[in-house]
């Protein structure tokens, strides 16, 4: 992130014929940065107002409700939603480390060493990323029924599901490691260290912005799933992730008694997701703009 | 076309200079095409050329060969074996143990069986005892063509095994001769964690891979070529067996028959395409323009601003988008308050009218990719060096000037990779369509097709709600998987051989 401000008055003293305008043009980009705002923040703030609301149940064409209270909250107690939660939750955390090992050993792998199969192994990748990954579920989920990790049981399923190809991700830590100047590798290796060693004690302990992005994006990711989470637990309750779950709540049949509960649980969701999002922002934002100038 | 030097294109107009670009632009497809073909017949040319070696050296080694490397060729690891490499023999000859034991007991009755998928379907007899009718289940259509799949893979993995073990031989006997010591199976396990290092960090991915996309999309591309629906389950309801390319037939109808398919597709297609276009470049350019007006000198607050579009990063989207898709529903949010402003006499049809509805899902796409695109753009812009800018205003360009000569062209040039993975990944873009519209209003049109079309559905989503719907039409999916693939390959092997911007990795390093 830059300064917070560059202004600097002796330089805009000089351009005294251009100081009514740089003014002018930054009101309007004030202007226009606040209605940005409001337009980017009105659904949230929407969506806090609503679960607060305890006349009716369904949507209704106002914002702020006449009556206020904890009553949807409450509400979600005596449905399935905490199972939901748990799943996700449980999902999340295994998600999150077992994909991040694999997508680190996959990039690091790719970015350091030099293999007879390595090109075509990114080729190879990269023409099986476009194949709609939707197309596999079929038949994962027959598998995985046959193993009885599918509907009740669906959480073991698809974290399986989730790890199992994430190698494919390996896009955005392997430009990381790219970075990372191999004379660090040859200094340590001449000095008699392995290549497992050259891993674990020098270059793990300098990826720590990538192992953090990387988990926070498969942390993420078990949250927002919707895809695979509905077809692996298949109409079963105590199976589904929040996703699924309050998806279901909009349904025609269910949305007029569901719908403030329904915000309510997003709101419950949103929360802990967000802070640890708006915490380990910084990292975020890193891989974000190195893997898009990677490519 | 005519190809200009840079002073005959300096004299040109302003018009004229784009039309030539343009020209330049598409008269470089097509010889990018040929390109592109030549490059693959040339690879072909090499894989063949590398195969007819390979089995010209295992006649070689087997000419050359000591009795050792010689029974190696029937009893894999035999010879490493009595070479002393114990570790390696065991290997080899275990596998082989282990791929002759699962052929005898199971690989060669499913591979007999692939080519019919089953010939016994379930059956319904009479039970007098129970007094109704009891159904017994006899081949499994799906087991069949899955562990028919596998048994191939697991023959192709002997083959090569077996090559690695001539190979082997081949090598040791030539080092013996030569007087150099073999590697214990001591140096190999230690060799593992150091220069083989990449063997065992890439066996568990790699693993995954294998078993959970490349045997899985095999599977589903062979369904294709079935009639593996619903009722056709392989199992329960009945058998379901080849086809051919009649399902292709129907999506594409080369053949006769009805056009239902192929009309519904060739409408998902078009409309695909249209919404990752918008989709695409309005993230593009107005997360660009927000960027810089956060950049700007003199603005403050950055940071701020920054985090409150980050904020809808960080929430799930399905809360957003279907509190969002919501909210312009008919007694939505935003209905509910333009009536009661009197602003409008009746609900606007968002969802309801196929216009409406692709308007607004294009537009609600940009509440969700501008923040990205903000952050992608902040931090290349932060890379411009900054004298290109003074240079410039010494010289007297405009706003405008330097945006078009100096901002614009360095974003194109370093995220021209990023834009197609943009554009191809929305033409992927399951959830917002999905969580927003669920592909609605319904496609009366395109009605007898499976999956329910409605007007704001792209193939992805189509392909979905083919999976979950009624008949479950699994063949239908694979069919527009296969073509999805087909798309996106067409796009991106075009896009990579026109742009010039595929860059070397190396000269990152």
């Amino acid at each position: 992130m830059s300064k917070q401000s560059d202004y600097d008055p002796s330089v805009m003293k000089k351009h005294m014929g251009m100081q009514a305008k740089t003014r002018a043009s930054n009101t309007v980009i004030y202007i226009v940065l606040i209605i940005i705002s409001i337009i980017w923040l009105a659904p949230f703030v929407f969506i806090v107002l609503q679960s607060f609301r305890v006349e009716n149940t369904h949507m209704v064409g106002y914002i702020v409700p006449q009556q206020w209270g904890f009553d949807n909250y409450v509400k979600l107690a005596q449905t399935d939603f905490f199972r939901w939660y748990a799943n996700t939750f449980i999902a999340a955390v295994c998600t999150a480390l077992l994909q991040t090992i694999i997508v680190l050993c996959m990039s690091y792998t790719l970015s350091r060493f030099r293999f007879k199969m390595r090109r075509g192994l990114m080729k190879f990748m990269l023409i099986l990323g476009l194949f709609p990954g939707m197309l596999t579920m079929i038949i994962l989920y027959r598998v995985l029924k046959d193993l009885g990790m599918t509907q009740a049981n669906a959480v073991p399923g698809l974290i399986l599901v989730y790890i199992a190809s994430s190698g494919m991700g390996y896009y955005v830590s392997k430009g990381f490691f790219d970075t990372v100047p191999k004379t660090l590798d040859e200094a340590a290796r001449v000095d008699g260290a392995t290549r497992a060693q050259v891993l674990w004690k020098i270059i793990l302990p300098m990826a720590k912005p990538i192992v953090i992005y990387t988990v926070l994006t498969a942390f993420m990711g078990p949250w927002g799933d919707f895809i695979f989470a509905r077809y692996i637990s298949m109409n079963a309750s105590a199976g589904m992730n929040v996703a699924v779950g309050l998806y279901s709540w909009l349904t025609a049949d269910q949305i007029n008694q569901r719908f403030t509960m329904f915000c309510a649980g997003g709101v419950l969701v949103a929360i802990p997701v967000t802070i640890l999002f708006m915490c380990l922002q910084k990292y975020y934002v890193e891989g974000v703009t190195g893997g898009a100038v990677k490519g | 076309m005519a190809k200009y030097s840079d002073l005959e294109y300096l004299r040109l107009s302003k018009g004229q200079r784009f039309s030539y670009k343009l020209g330049q632009f598409f008269s470089s497809i097509l010889p990018g095409i040929g390109n592109l073909f030549k490059r693959l017949g040339r690879g072909i040319a090499g894989v063949f050329g590398k195969f007819l070696g390979g089995i010209a050296d295992i006649g070689r080694t087997f000419k050359n060969g000591d009795a050792k490397t010689k029974a190696s060729f029937l009893v894999m690891g035999f010879g490493s074996i009595a070479r002393g490499q114990i570790l390696r023999g065991i290997l080899f000859l275990l596998f082989e143990i282990v791929f002759i034991f699962y052929m005898a007991t199971a690989g060669v009755k499913w591979l007999a069986m692939l080519p019919s998928l089953g010939k016994v379907g379930p059956t319904k007899e009479y039970n007098a005892v129970l007094d109704t009718y009891v159904t017994t289940y006899h081949d499994n259509s799906f087991k069949i063509l899955l562990y028919g799949v596998l048994t191939i893979f697991f023959i192709i993995a002997f083959i090569y095994t077996w090559r690695v073990n001539v190979r082997q031989n081949k090598i040791s006997q030539e080092m013996l001769e030569n007087g150099i010591r073999l590697r214990s199976g001591k140096d190999d396990l230690r060799s593992l964690v150091d220069e083989s290092f990449y063997k065992t960090l890439l066996a568990l991915p790699l693993t995954g891979i294998l078993v959970f996309t490349v045997l899985p999309l095999v599977f589903m591309v062979l369904v294709a070529f079935t009639n593996y629906d619903g009722a056709n389950d392989g199992y329960f309801s009945g058998l379901f067996h080849w086809v051919g390319l009649d399902n292709f037939n129907q999506v594409l109808s080369w053949g006769s028959g009805s056009t239902v398919y192929s009309a519904t597709f060739g409408e998902v297609l078009t409309w695909t395409l249209i919404w990752a276009f918008f989709a695409t470049f309005s993230n593009y350019f107005l997360g660009m323009f927000v960027a810089m007006m956060i950049n700007k000198k003199g603005i403050r607050f950055k940071k701020g601003w920054r985090t409150i579009l980050v904020l809808t990063i960080a929430i799930p989207q399905f809360i957003s988008l279907l509190y969002v898709s919501k909210m312009f529903a008919k007694d939505g949010i935003v209905n509910g308050t333009l009536l009661s402003w009197g602003w409008i006499k009746e609900a606007l049809p968002f969802w309801t009218d196929p216009t409406w509805a692709r308007v607004t899902v294009i537009l609600i796409n940009i509440w969700i990719g501008i923040p990205y695109l903000m952050l992608i753009a902040t931090g290349i812009l932060m890379n411009i060096p900054a004298d290109l800018y003074e240079s410039a205003k010494i010289d007297g360009a405009s706003g405008w000037k330097q945006f078009s000569k100096i901002t614009l062209p360095y974003m194109l040039f370093i995220t021209g990779p990023y834009l197609l993975t943009s554009f191809t990944g929305n033409m992927n873009n399951f959830n917002v369509i999905y969580l927003l519209t669920g592909g609605n209003p319904i496609n009366a049109a395109a009605s007898s097709a499976a999956g329910q079309v409605g007007h704001t559905d792209l193939l992805i989503t189509w392909l979905f709600k083919i999976t979950t719907g009624t008949d479950s039409k699994y063949y239908m999916a694979s069919v527009v998987g296969i073509l999805i693939f087909v798309i996106l390959a067409i796009i991106t092997l075009i896009v990579y051989n026109v742009l010039p911007s595929v860059k070397n990795e190396e000269d990152f390093q």
